[in-house]
């Protein structure tokens, strides 16, 4: 257990007076792919950089691929693949000149960098593009060349922060689809998501963050099977009389439950036999949904909140 | 500590250059031209009709250096201002290379570095038209160039660090209004400092400028005093090491923290 590729202990990062990571215990192991899933401002923005070696650790501990951020930042950078949050392409250079400068800063020759350049563009879609300006790009082929500039030196550990925030549905898939290769391919992929969905399809292994603390830790199912019941019920009501009349039938009886701003919703086992349930009782909501219970559902009965607010 | 990195650095800043060096161009050779027709031929034909001297030189042969030297700092104060906004706020190239084994120190030194390579460019250039007008008088004006690429290098270093401590361009045009301008116009470029009262001269020992304008005048006109150039190098370089020093921390601030 001594080889993890990273591992943080009691690590903590503070600006001035705010705490944005509260000392927080992680590790993650070759080859898994590896996400932080919070809200905005949960402190994973932060944790990543530090783990990208840009922002030093306040305090605790970090090692990534056994060695130390604090001085060796440009060793471990160099075997690294890092995507950052906001696009940082070089606008009026194509997209074959990205890669090319981008290689050189790693100081790879360049025909090397020329061969992985081609490869790199046809594995992410963009071999027809080659010669075409960056700011000439939709988002989502912007965000595929900086995965693909990520990988121009072979990294071993690729750290993605909200690869998907901003695309649109089909853009978002095309990316977890290369991003699902590069795993199947022995990558070990650390992502920070406020996506459920993009942390169930991506993720083996996830740690849940909130106001810069891990809240939970798991994988997406033992997370659902943990925290959540195996299905939820989401109740709408039209008229407000009605839903407040509803949630006091549902206050008197002990299942599990959240009142949200749009909906109510209720944990249960079976949602068949609680919707019936609930029939029985008085309760008549304008629309009843039964569905899985997702992270989204785990975030919300750990922290009272959901995610996307 | 940064180290060779800063070389790729470099590289970048020169592709960007080579790519667009058309736009350059112009002003690399255009503007020398124009500066010497009007200044040197225009406003020196007025010199006591064309036949008089400056400090015991043709007007020409007296401002094709203040000019020289006068241009090595406009283009490193125009690629230390807001192309610095532009790599660490605007497309943020320059977050892109500390990702990298470069660091914060190295993007630093690499972009201050390019400003040098083009100012030697530009001096060289400037030189050759110079001579081509007759406005260089010794065989010791190659000289010249090193000292353009040192003045370009005092202004670079503290801007770039400054540009680097900077959130918004809001105060780079008050830098080249009250500080570019005025040193441009007051530094011994286009008349002697004996011409101004005599209380404001012992001043232009503060202005970068000056002691750029004095080598660069020593090295074209052969008039070069030694003592006195050993100063003004050894000034520039304390400007150049102070402002370096400054903007490795500014950039680890700005781009790591």
């Amino acid at each position: 257990m001594s080889d993890a590729l990273i591992e943080g202990k009691k690590l903590t990062k503070r600006f001035e007076d705010f705490v944005a990571v509260d000392g927080i215990d992680f590790r993650v192991e070759p080859g898994e792919a590896f996400g932080f899933l919070g809200p905005n401002g949960a402190g994973k923005t932060s944790t990543m950089r530090m783990i990208s070696c840009v922002s030093p650790v306040t305090d605790g501990e970090l090692r990534v691929l056994g060695m130390n951020p604090a001085t060796q930042g440009s060793e471990i950078r160099a075997r690294l693949g890092a995507v950052p949050q906001e696009d940082t392409l070089d606008l009026e250079l194509t997209v074959r000149e990205n890669l090319l400068i981008y290689g050189r800063y790693f100081g790879l020759a360049r025909p090397v960098i020329r061969e992985r350049a081609d490869e790199l563009m046809s594995f992410v879609q963009l071999t027809d593009r080659s010669g075409d300006r960056v700011d000439e790009l939709s988002g989502g082929m912007k965000r595929r060349l900086t995965i693909a500039r990520a990988l121009i030196n072979r990294p071993e550990l690729v750290l993605l922060d909200e690869p998907t925030t901003g695309l649109d549905p089909q853009a978002r898939h095309l990316v977890w689809e290369r991003l699902y290769q590069l795993k199947r391919q022995g990558v070990t992929l650390v992502l920070t998501t406020h996506y459920m969905d993009e942390a169930e399809q991506l993720c083996d292994r996830l740690v849940i963050m909130d106001g810069g603390l891990i809240v939970a830790e798991g994988s997406p199912r033992q997370l659902i099977d943990q925290h959540s019941t195996r299905e939820v019920v989401e109740l709408r009501f039209d008229a407000d009389d009605d839903r407040a009349k509803a949630l006091a039938l549902i206050s008197r009886t002990d299942v599990p439950h959240e009142n949200l701003a749009d909906r109510i919703l209720i944990y249960t086992a079976d949602g068949e036999t609680e919707v019936e349930q609930l029939g029985r009782s008085g309760v008549h909501p304008e629309t009843v949904l039964v569905r899985r219970s997702s992270l989204e559902d785990v975030f919300l009965r750990l922290t009272g909140r959901t995610l996307e607010e | 500590m940064p180290t060779l990195l800063a070389t790729r650095v470099v590289e970048h800043q020169a592709h960007i250059f080579r790519k667009f060096w058309r736009g350059s161009a112009v002003a690399y050779l255009i503007n020398p031209i124009l500066f010497l027709g009007a200044i040197g031929l225009g406003v020196g034909g007025l010199v006591k009709g064309g036949k008089g001297t400056v400090d015991g030189v043709s007007y020409l042969a007296f401002v094709v250096p203040g000019l020289m030297a006068a241009s090595a700092m406009n283009g490193a104060a125009a690629e230390s201002l807001w192309p610095i906004m532009a790599g660490t706020k605007w497309i943020r190239t320059f977050h892109a290379m500390v990702a990298t084994p470069v660091g914060p120190g190295d993007v630093f030194l690499g972009v201050v570095a390019w400003t040098a390579v083009r100012a030697a460019i530009g001096g060289t250039l400037f030189l050759i038209v110079a001579a081509l007008f007759g406005g260089v008088l010794s065989w010791w004006a190659p000289l010249a160039i090193p000292a353009a690429v040192l003045t370009a290098l005092a202004f670079a270093a503290p801007l770039t660090a400054f540009a680097g401590t900077q959130d918004t361009d809001f105060r780079f045009p008050v830098i080249m209004r009250l500080g570019v301008v005025p040193l441009f116009l007051f530094s011994g470029t286009f008349f002697p400092v004996s011409q101004l009262p005599s209380w404001l001269q012992p001043l232009c020992w503060l202005s970068p400028l000056w002691h750029g304008v004095q080598l660069c005048r020593g090295a074209t006109t052969g008039s070069i005093d030694p003592p006195e150039a050993v100063a003004n190098v050894a000034i520039l370089m304390a400007i150049v090491v102070l402002g370096a020093r400054w903007g490795i921390r500014t950039f680890t601030k700005k781009l790591a923290t």
